[in-house]
């Protein structure tokens, strides 16, 4: 994606990128390249897009837990979180990184499930203002036990393959920027496939459009949530998983990763896939350019003046249905 | 209406005699932080508890006042009174901006708007360090008025004591005059309270509006007091502690933000044994609030208690 801008020109070296979360080690890739002239557009591009694919899959997730149950579900950032974190501690115990990617993704997506039959299904008849703070409140607590069981400090994991970065258009790219945008256009595949096509994925989206509906010609409601929930974290945790190479991950990583994704959300129109997909990929590159081109001091308030000025000018969202009459 | 009446009265006299069983500055500092949150609850809550919208950037329109407060007064020597009124007028434009436009929606929009404008600020607070000193924070002068400061917390507690039955008092009859009820049915049915003639989207902005001018006054009156403030005063943990005040306390409740606070200002002294496990704690404590008693503590007991005398 954004491979089809060339400007391969003779650009001047970009300014020092932004030298936080997400886009570090592409800056410090670009820095450290002497002889080549680098595109900065191009660089802030290929850094946009790579963080931006971690803000679509946490968009997918809110807008998941939002269609099946009308909450804007807070604990997303934790999934993600916890996902890099375990893949990060698992590996440096030793497990092989493949491994260790997948029990990550399996362990939140449990957590997910234990999530919503603990929290949500004892309050399900409550008003979604208390099930939204409910989300809140798990936020805290698996931001908590992951503070206390494995400590503030920063876990780091190794790229999936190596850290040379490829020179592409005048650009360079991480072998793991690849990695993050592959498995994400897989998974947003498989998701499509899921909905489009099987019997439970549609059983999800009924449920999404009319409860009752749904429930009369036989669709098992209450199991919904509790799917919903497992896929929403499932995919948290694997964005969370292939960013944390990229981006050191630690226990409060998951607050602004989370907010960022229901920027997205908000942003393609809540509860549209293919909204959250392309709510992601904006944000993040609008946030690399406001990084590159603006103030990288700013950089993290980029997406909430966005978010605002949609709100107040196309309320529905970028991609969102005209009818904002869903409660 | 006379038994309110007596309550407030009650709670007055219990404020004045207070002091009395107060050992030193430390405790009367504790006190008077419990009524600064009581006030921002009873505020928010007008919010919550009536119009069923979330605030998830209270915090930054107290962090408004606060530094509004700070600057007005220490770079261009303005005075205390009128700093306080600008800074809350300042947070009711940006209050209204924000609502105006995002309360004619349905759905939790304002929830994403405030949580952005809490954030917004506090990332301008913390970078625009010629102003606002950065992440370090500045300090801030006496509140001065007519010639006059308070000093000590002995003097600064009659006047947040003063504030808290003053806010208490207005809240109430602000509930219970015309406008609370159209408050209410808007919180029972927005579609109801339409029918009937409401103007349900205006009433929201209003309240939205109030309850950030209060936070904003609130912030400038603590900045203070305080003496000193930093921008974690306008971040999103404390935006969501305000919020927890409030439903924990009981939503559409005044003595429910009361006993929030209370709970709220006292809940992490007694925690700071429990190394780490804070907020472990507090998230348990607001799952559990809101799956047990999810009307809040002060109205759940008190519906119970009614049950048993009838």
């Amino acid at each position: 994606m954004g491979g089809a801008c060339h400007r391969a020109d003779g650009e001047p070296h970009p300014p020092a990128p932004p030298r936080k979360r997400g886009e570090g080690r592409a800056a410090r890739a670009a820095n450290d390249d002497g002889k080549r002239r680098l595109s900065p557009f191009l660089q802030f591009v290929f850094s946009g897009v790579t963080i931006g694919a971690t803000y679509a899959l946490a968009a997918l997730g809110f807008s998941l837990i939002y269609n099946a149950s009308g909450v804007i579900n807070f604990a997303q950032g934790e999934f993600i979180m916890i996902g890099g974190m375990l893949a990060a501690v698992l590996t440096s115990a030793g497990v092989p990184l493949w491994l260790a990617a997948l029990a990550g993704v399996a362990i939140v997506a449990v957590v997910g499930l234990i999530v919503e039959k603990l929290a949500i299904e004892p309050a399900r008849d409550s008003e979604v203002v208390s099930l939204i703070i409910i989300t809140i409140g798990v936020s805290m607590i698996l931001r908590g036990l992951v503070q206390v069981t494995l400590g503030k400090g920063n876990h780091a994991l190794p790229s999936f393959s190596g850290d040379q970065p490829i020179h592409a258009f005048g650009a360079t790219i991480l072998p793991q920027s690849l990695w993050v945008l592959g498995v994400s256009t897989l998974l947003v595949a498989a998701l499509a496939f899921f909905f489009g096509r099987t019997r439970t994925g549609k059983g999800i989206l009924a449920t999404a459009y009319n409860r009752l509906a749904a429930q009369l010609v036989g669709v098992d409601t209450r199991r919904v949530l509790a799917l919903s929930f497992v896929l929403a974290a499932a995919i948290g945790g694997a964005g969370g998983i292939l960013i944390a190479p990229i981006a050191t991950t630690s226990y409060d990583a998951g607050v602004m990763l989370g907010l960022k994704g229901f920027v997205a959300a908000t942003l393609g129109g809540l509860g549209s896939g293919v909204g959250a997909v392309f709510g992601g990929l904006f944000l993040g590159l609008f946030e690399a350019m406001t990084a590159g081109y603006i103030s990288s001091a700013y950089k993290d308030a980029a997406p909430f003046v966005l978010v605002l000025l949609i709100l107040v000018l196309r309320p529905q969202g970028l991609f969102g249905a005209k009818s904002t009459d869903r409660v | 209406m006379n038994a309110r009446l007596l309550t407030l009265g009650a709670f007055a006299l219990f404020l004045v005699l207070l002091p009395l069983a107060l050992p030193n500055a430390f405790y009367t500092d504790v006190v008077i932080r419990i009524a600064i949150n009581a006030v921002l609850a009873i505020a928010l809550n007008l919010l919550i508890g009536y119009t069923g919208q979330i605030s998830l950037g209270h915090a930054g329109f107290f962090g408004l006042g606060a530094y509004g407060s700070a600057i007005l007064t220490s770079n261009y020597a303005l005075d205390a009174g009128l700093s306080l009124v600008l800074a809350a007028l300042v947070a009711s434009v940006i209050a209204w901006l924000v609502a105006s436009a995002i309360l004619r929606l349905k759905g939790h929009y304002l929830a994403m708007a405030t949580l952005g404008v809490g954030i917004i600020v506090t990332i301008v607070l913390t970078n625009e360090a010629a102003w606002t000193g950065g992440p370090d924070g500045m300090p801030v002068g006496d509140f001065k008025l007519f010639g006059w400061a308070p000093s000590g917390e002995r003097q600064w507690y009659w006047i947040f004591m003063a504030l808290l039955i003053v806010v208490i008092a207005l809240a109430r009859n602000l509930i219970d005059s015309p406008a609370g009820r159209a408050l209410q049915a808007l919180h029972g049915s927005e579609v109801a309270a339409r029918v009937v003639g409401v103007d349900t989207a205006s009433f929201k902005t209003r309240v939205f509006v109030l309850s950030a001018a209060v936070a904003a006054a609130m912030g400038s009156l603590s900045a203070h007091y305080l003496g000193f403030i930093t921008p974690g005063i306008a971040a999103f943990p404390h935006s969501i502690e305000l919020v927890v005040m409030v439903v924990v306390g009981g939503m559409a409740s005044i003595w429910g933000s009361v006993f929030g606070a209370i709970v709220m200002t006292l809940l992490p002294q007694a925690l700071t044994k429990f190394e780490g496990w804070e907020t472990v704690v507090f998230g348990l404590i607001l799952v559990a609030t809101m799956i047990f008693l999810p009307r809040g503590v002060v109205p759940s007991i008190a519906a119970r208690f009614r049950r048993k005398v009838v």
